[in-house]
């Protein structure tokens, strides 16, 4: 017979009336649902803006799908684009459209698709709006880089910014506006200092004043009449522009573009902007993901053991949820690179374990988080952590087996690839160490800075690549440098330095052969 | 803790400005895929959009990445036979790009296409950009056309079978209250005092009989109106409206002579595609007549008209003249919008050319829209060629055009068609 302790809790629930679990969802019992899932959530501590769930049709996903995550966004060409792809793929077959879509505002607007079973919904609502709204909600970068409650109003503002622009100056100009400046969007963030919070009545009151400002110094930077007898000499202890190299390609533009007429400096700010918006996301996609799995698998699990959803509900998510979270080998046909929400997922599960139950190797590895409480320590790498740094602080030996991972160094001078660890003592710091390299954005992105703007000559703008290991810079260089062009409108070039230590051009703009 | 919002019934087409800003970026090549398209139509196959295809490289939106060489790390799941310092070499055509692992694609450059669809709306106004029907305005209002008959109102008189019950006891009902309305007042006065005087202790006999009495005449006043009078009738009214006709005939004639061959026939073919095409833009229905001459003209369906071979001269005026024909039989130019387009390679007997510009002239011309020749050959013009040009100069609504390859067809077409704001005028 089975064990008395797996009996008691039934004697329990025998209270308890299980929520209805026939695969067609109504309001009420989606509130039903809400309503026990938000009980569980609080028992964990899970900290969450205001919710707003929001049900779609397949249609208005689509629709969300080519706003890339802005519930409200500005006209422009690349959305259309990317709805066509939707639609097109969709249609065909080929992909099918998520479940959910959340995004980071407040309050925190989840849409749920309408052709989604009550157990997708319920699924959706707790890996949505209490994983993933509380992650933004709790997480540092989220919480210094971003303004959750303004962010609406914000794209509101820029929508409308936008289609006034569009009535006054005609859709051409700005649309090669938008373009050049969506060129150039990830290098339009500040890294290191924190943006200042974006509201919109600050936003509009000083909009038109910053416009008029910003002309102003504009012109007194080039005004600078380039004296008759100047040599190199001098013209060093004159004001360099920028000061230190620039990495925030677009904040220059913004600030220092000579010929860009004040609404299209406003245009550049606010791209700059959205980008800085979505930053954080890109740099928390594992811990994000893996953090709302890891929640709308232990609140489901909770509802299943106070008796509140049936067997036949909790077949049907776990279906999904396994779906969801797992990881193909490298030798799989539809291997694509590792899948976030399994890494995610199976690190927070991990961390859990290591505090319940560690081993001695967890002892060894982590002696400060093994027996501790489990939730504390999951809230606190919730909260301080991006993914680079979560990796490196928490993925664990046994996780490491458990996905067998392996690493091979790949370098253009050999003839072979090289696998220099896998999953075993040797291997496990440095499989640890690299992988988390892997997720550091400073390695993925391309290092490009702003050195020079030549004030006082040809008024050229000077960019410097700094490679990674010795990657090169991708082929659209010079598409890039055209829509740089555009915005500056002198002659801009990127440099960069060769062996002997003397800067080679490897691309400019108007090209000079 | 949380708000349930149906958002199901907004609109779901929030991208559809998006989509169209995507069409306007990438007119030229959309355009382009259209007027490669056309070429493999049925003519009368238009219930369709079109599948537009537009090379990957032109959409794609650049962005500085990383590009090839260098020393790449790469963590991998799913080890089931490597051990440490395992040694696997490159393919050797490939140039240092990463470990054949899968990661080879992050920069996202492929060479596919990109292939979406449009809806037949936007396929049409992308083939006929800028176009438009010679004449059209001109005469669309003074060769007015046909006649609809619609409701307009309600009137007095009219033939029973017109009545309109319901407006008619509307106005009887309020005829009885208008005439009764006072004697009304006055019944109600009387009843009033009458039951007073009922309610009072003291006998009003007399009173009471004199009441009753003038209750009673008022009553027989009242049913005295009529129920239903001549005056409260109302007749359904019906006006002839005069419609512009949306009608159209398109004659399409072509030589089938010996000195056709079948490319020159596929290139008529086209031409005709378009043709119809655009026509059915402005006009509902559309009636094909195919007339096929070589030395006689014959009036022949679709399949024959492309598909089947004849040999012998050519005498163009047959098929002018059975057009004319069919025209005073069939299509009377008072309720058909009437357009011709004649195809041949310019082969004619000399002496018939001058009878077809004289054809054209005196009956066809004057009867119909729009007529074109294309002459679809590699040779010189011949007689045929120079009858018409003499034509085109006194006749704004005779065109001629020269096809000499398939990539002619869309542009001749084009130059027929194009918007001419002195002819608008």
């Amino acid at each position: 017979m089975i064990t008395t302790n797996k009996k008691a809790p039934s004697k329990d629930t025998q209270r308890v009336k299980p929520l209805d679990d026939c695969p067609d969802w109504t309001f009420e019992l989606l509130e039903q649902y809400q309503t026990e899932i938000a009980r569980v959530a609080e028992h964990y501590r899970l900290d969450t803006y205001t919710n707003q769930i929001e049900v779609i049709t397949a249609e208005q996903m689509m629709d969300a799908y080519a706003g890339v995550g802005m519930p409200i966004g500005y006209n422009h060409w690349t959305y259309g684009k990317k709805f066509i792809q939707t639609e097109q793929t969709y249609k065909r077959g080929q992909m099918g459209l998520a479940y959910e879509i959340v995004i980071n505002s407040s309050p925190c607007i989840s849409y749920l698709m309408e052709e989604n079973t009550m157990p997708m919904q319920a699924l959706v609502m707790a890996h949505a709006c209490y994983g993933h709204n509380s992650f933004f909600k709790g997480n540092y970068l989220f919480k210094s880089w971003t303004d959750a409650s303004s962010i609406i109003d914000y794209l509101l503002f820029a929508k409308s910014y936008i289609a006034e622009c569009e009535n006054k100056y005609g859709i051409d100009d700005v649309e090669a506006t938008l373009d050049a400046c969506h060129a150039l969007m990830s290098h339009g963030v500040d890294r290191y200092k924190r943006p200042q919070k974006i509201s919109l009545d600050e936003e509009l009151k000083r909009q038109k004043e910053r416009e008029e400002y910003l002309q102003s110094q504009v012109n007194m930077l080039w005004r600078t009449i380039p004296s008759a007898n100047k040599n190199k000499e001098k013209s060093e202890d004159k004001y360099k522009l920028p000061s230190e190299p620039q990495e925030n390609i677009l904040y220059f533009i913004e600030k220092n573009a000579p010929l860009l007429k004040p609404w299209q400096r406003e245009i550049v700010r606010i791209v700059r902007k959205i980008s800085q918006y979505f930053y954080p996301q890109k740099q928390t996609q594992v811990m994000n993901e893996g953090w709302a799995c890891f929640w709308h698998y232990t609140i489901l699990n909770h509802l299943y053991d106070e008796g509140l959803v049936t067997d036949k509900f909790m077949l049907e998510f776990l279906h999904s949820h396994t779906n969801v979270v797992a990881q193909l080998e490298y030798n799989s046909k539809y291997y694509s690179g590792i899948n976030p929400y399994a890494l995610g997922f199976n690190m927070f599960i991990d961390i859990r374990r290591i505090c319940e139950h560690p081993t001695e190797e967890d002892k060894e590895f982590f002696p400060e988080i093994a027996g501790s409480n489990w939730l504390d320590t999951l809230h606190f790498a919730m909260e301080n952590f991006k993914d680079e740094s979560f990796i490196s602080q928490y993925l664990s030996p046994k996780l490491i087996r458990d996905f067998k991972l392996f690493h091979i160094n790949d370098d253009e001078k050999n003839n072979y690839v090289e696998i220099s660890a896998i999953h075993n003592e040797q291997g496990y710091k440095k499989i640890r160490h690299k992988l988390a390299d892997q997720y550091n954005l400073s390695n993925l992105e391309v290092n490009i800075q702003i050195v020079d703007a030549n004030i006082d000559g040809d008024r050229s703008l000077t960019l410097r690549y700094i490679p990674h290991k010795g990657i090169k810079l991708g082929d659209s260089k010079d598409e890039v440098l055209k829509h740089l062009h555009y915005l500056w409108q002198f002659d801009v070039k990127i440099v960069q330095e060769n062996k002997e230590g003397e800067d080679d051009i490897i691309a400019q703009c108007p090209d000079k052969i | 803790m949380a708000n349930f919002i149906d958002r199901r019934l907004n609109s779901k087409n929030k991208s559809t400005v998006n989509r169209q800003r995507f069409l306007r970026r990438y007119k030229n090549q959309i355009k382009k895929s259209v007027s490669d398209a056309i070429n493999q139509r049925g003519v009368t196959d238009i219930d369709s959009g079109e599948n537009i295809v537009i090379p990957k490289k032109d959409l794609s939106e650049p962005v500085f990445h990383q590009g090839s060489g260098g020393i790449r790390d790469k963590v991998h799941p799913g080890n089931d036979q490597f051990i440490t310092g395992d040694r696997i070499p490159k393919p050797p055509n490939q140039q240092g790009q990463g470990g054949g692992q899968g990661d080879a694609s992050n920069s996202g450059e492929g060479d596919d296409d990109f292939t979406f669809s449009i809806s037949k709306e936007e396929y049409l106004n992308l083939l006929f950009e800028d176009l438009e029907l010679p004449n059209l305005e001109k005469n669309q209002l003074d060769k007015l056309i046909e006649y609809k008959t619609v409701r307009a109102g309600f009137c007095a008189e009219g033939v029973p079978s017109n009545i309109d019950i319901v407006k008619s006891l509307q106005g009887s009902i309020a005829r009885r209250i208008a005439m009764t309305a006072t004697k009304r007042k006055k019944l109600k006065k009387y009843h009033q005092a009458l039951s007073d005087l009922k309610q009072d202790k003291h006998d009003h006999i007399s009173e009471e009989r004199e009441l009753k009495k003038s209750i009673q005449i008022l009553e027989s006043k009242i049913a005295k109106v009529p129920f239903i009078d001549t005056f409260d009738l109302r007749f359904r009214n019906f006006a002839k409206q005069a419609v512009p006709t949306s009608k159209a005939v398109m004659f399409c004639l072509m030589d089938v002579s010996g000195s056709m061959d079948q490319a020159t026939k596929e290139m008529a073919k086209r031409f005709y595609i378009l043709l119809y095409l655009f026509l059915s833009r402005t006009y509902k229905n559309i009636d094909v007549i195919y007339i096929r001459h070589h030395t006689q003209a014959k009036e022949v369906d679709e399949h024959e008209f492309f598909y089947s071979q004849e040999t012998g001269g050519t005498i163009a005026s047959s098929a002018l003249e059975l057009m004319n024909d069919i025209i005073t039989e069939r299509y009377n130019d008072n309720q058909w919008n009437i357009y011709g387009a004649q195809a041949s390679d310019g082969d004619n007997w000399a002496d018939d050319s001058p009878l077809c510009k004289s054809l054209l002239i005196d009956k066809l011309l004057p009867k119909i829209r729009y007529f074109s020749y294309i002459e679809i050959t590699q040779r010189a013009h011949q007689t045929l060629w120079q009858q018409y040009q003499q034509v085109m100069e006194t006749h704004p609504n005779f065109a001629i055009q020269h096809i000499k390859d398939v990539e002619d067809i869309y542009p001749v077409f084009r130059k027929l068609f194009k918007k001419n704001t002195k002819n608008a005028a």
